[in-house]
């Protein structure tokens, strides 16, 4: 141990210490901001003092390696519409996996004379940065519509995942036996990445929320399996913590969805369910001109957004809306779902793009119990998320999933393109139910109507 | 004995981190995915010292890599939060 050891570690330290701090911020949208400055002064602090080791010798690599990552990293965070978040942040996911397969693989390669444990540990790392690649890219292509967004399955799917399981197991009592052959490595590498696809494949683009959250917490958990074959604490901690999110983030999802992850995924594999019940009522059709008058003499209007209103990019416009129903004296809220969209707060960062400020943002728990107070709630681009068949429909495929309870407000107006089912390909009852009108026609557009009418 | 200290080291982690993400509310859940992203390339440490310390040619390309990837990943990351965090006002 060198003195130069010793102040590295301390600081790594010190910079656990701040990554929670930073954490610990983000519990609230005012400090927010600031906790993320923290976190990326944790990292700075960590990368510097790291450059300090004294095994280091070729600085012009690493060097050159920062500015390409950094240019490449500033333009996508530049570039990006918030409406891709999910799509940026699946692919960070993926260049996070891969990051730490690298490092996984460049130990196993560089290192000499390993002992079982840290082969084992970068092979842990190898095959969670490997999954975590290949599955984010496939969610990428998915969620940018590269891929089709629905489900994937083959005949035999899960003896094909069986196989491939027991493939990766063999290939780990390959390496362990003979850590120098690269064959083993390159087959391990290989498994590992065709686990990753068929792990993501069977996935529809309604469970996507759930999907990009553990990606997330395997994107950590493989910083945190590389920092056990490194022996850093600090890639432990950070790794963990972000395992940590990842993991409470999936289980939030699966809940608001009502199903648990082992169903997510692997409902790809099992046939739609189809109800023979039938609704009562029946549609009717609301044009925007006869909307107006409905919400001018509203008191108190429900906004709830969906991934419908991320398409067509209508946020802005309900902002427009928003505050002429307010100068018109009428109190505005939105109501958002865990699964509004297509990765957790979703709908949150578009509506706070447009202007909205957070204190008018209310979860579904919050929002259910004082849902018959509002005159008029309007649906924009959601289906699934306010079905009341979840309610009271037994039988549905969706029985038993928390929604928020539009149905039971005043009146209902459903913005909607047409009458094609939400992704759980469920009927609604919503639409047929007798306080509801649906206005179809592209969401940004009717939106765009209602503000010329008040506007005149 | 190091596993173990690691392990120790590990399991302390979580919990802290289960603790503190818990208390996240569901407005900042897409900050706070990308903010985990830009931590999980703390990677960068461990492929620092890789591709710096004069291994054979193919560890530090694979070291060189994974600076590349991960550096991408703690930018990108961090800034992309940045610019979300700043949307987020009061009235």
């Amino acid at each position: 141990m060198t003195d130069y050891s010793i102040i590295i570690n301390f600081v790594y330290v010190l910079s656990a210490t701040l990554f929670i701090f930073g954490l610990k911020l983000l519990s609230h949208p005012s400090t927010a901001r600031k906790g993320n400055l923290l976190s990326a002064l944790a990292m700075f602090v960590a990368v510097i003092v790291t450059l300090l080791d004294q095994q280091i010798i070729s600085f012009e690599l690493i060097l050159v390696c920062f500015v390409i990552g950094s240019i490449l990293g500033v333009i996508a965070a530049r570039k990006v519409a918030m409406t891709s978040m999910p799509e940026l942040v699946s692919l960070f996911n993926g260049i996070g996996g891969l990051a730490s397969l690298a490092v996984a693989y460049a130990t196993l390669v560089g290192g000499e004379n390993l002992s079982v444990f840290i082969i084992l540990v970068s092979f842990v790392a190898l095959l969670i940065g490997a999954i975590t690649f290949s599955g984010s890219i496939v969610a990428w292509a998915k969620l940018s519509e590269r891929m089709i967004g629905r489900p994937i399955a083959f005949k035999g799917q899960i003896f094909a995942n069986i196989a491939l399981l027991l493939g990766i197991l063999l290939s780990a009592v390959l390496i362990c036996a003979q850590p120098e052959i690269a064959t083993w490595h390159y087959l391990a590498i290989g498994l590992a990445l065709l686990m990753g696809v068929m792990l993501v494949l069977p996935i529809g683009g309604a469970d996507m929320p759930v999907v990009i959250s553990l990606l997330n917490s395997y994107s950590g958990l493989a910083a945190c399996a590389a920092g056990f074959a490194l022996e850093n604490n600090l890639l432990i901690v950070a790794g963990a913590l972000v395992g940590a999110s990842g993991i409470i983030l999936t289980n939030i999802m699966c809940k608001a969805m009502n199903r648990s992850l082992m169903n997510v995924m692997t409902s790809g594999f099992q046939a739609v369910q189809s109800s023979d019940m039938k609704i009562e009522g029946e549609i009717k059709p609301l044009s925007a001109d006869d909307a107006y008058y409905v919400l001018e003499a509203a008191q108190s209007v429900l906004v709830i957004p969906g991934y419908g209103m991320a398409v067509a990019q209508a946020q802005h416009t309900m902002k427009e809306l928003q505050e002429l129903l307010e100068s018109n004296g009428a109190e505005v809220s939105y109501a958002i779902h865990p699964v509004a969209g297509r990765m957790p707060g979703h709908m949150n960062v578009l509506l706070a793009e447009a202007d909205v400020s957070y204190e008018q943002l209310f979860e579904m728990d919050e929002v259910n119990p004082r849902i018959e107070g509002y005159d008029v709630a309007i649906v924009i681009g959601a289906n699934d998320v306010v079905n009341p068949a979840a309610r009271e429909l037994k039988g549905s495929p969706i029985y038993g999933m928390p929604v928020i309870n539009a149905d039971l407000a005043k009146n209902v107006f459903v913005l909607k393109r047409g009458m094609a089912t939400g992704f759980a390909g469920v009927d609604n009852p919503l639409f047929f139910k007798p306080n509801c009108r649906m206005i179809f026609g592209d969401a940004k557009e009717t939106l765009g109507n209602l503000v010329r009418q008040f506007a005149d | 004995m190091t596993a173990i200290y690691l392990l120790f080291i590990l399991m302390l982690a979580i919990f802290v981190g289960f603790e503190l993400i818990r208390k996240v509310p569901a407005t900042l859940h897409t900050p706070l995915m990308s903010g985990a992203n830009a931590i999980s390339g703390i990677t960068v440490l461990g492929a620092i010292s890789i591709a710096g310390k004069g291994y054979e040619e193919w560890a530090t390309w694979l070291g060189a890599a994974a600076v590349l990837l991960a550096t991408i990943n703690v930018v990108g990351g961090y800034m992309v939060t940045d610019r979300m965090l700043a949307m987020f006002k009061k009235r």
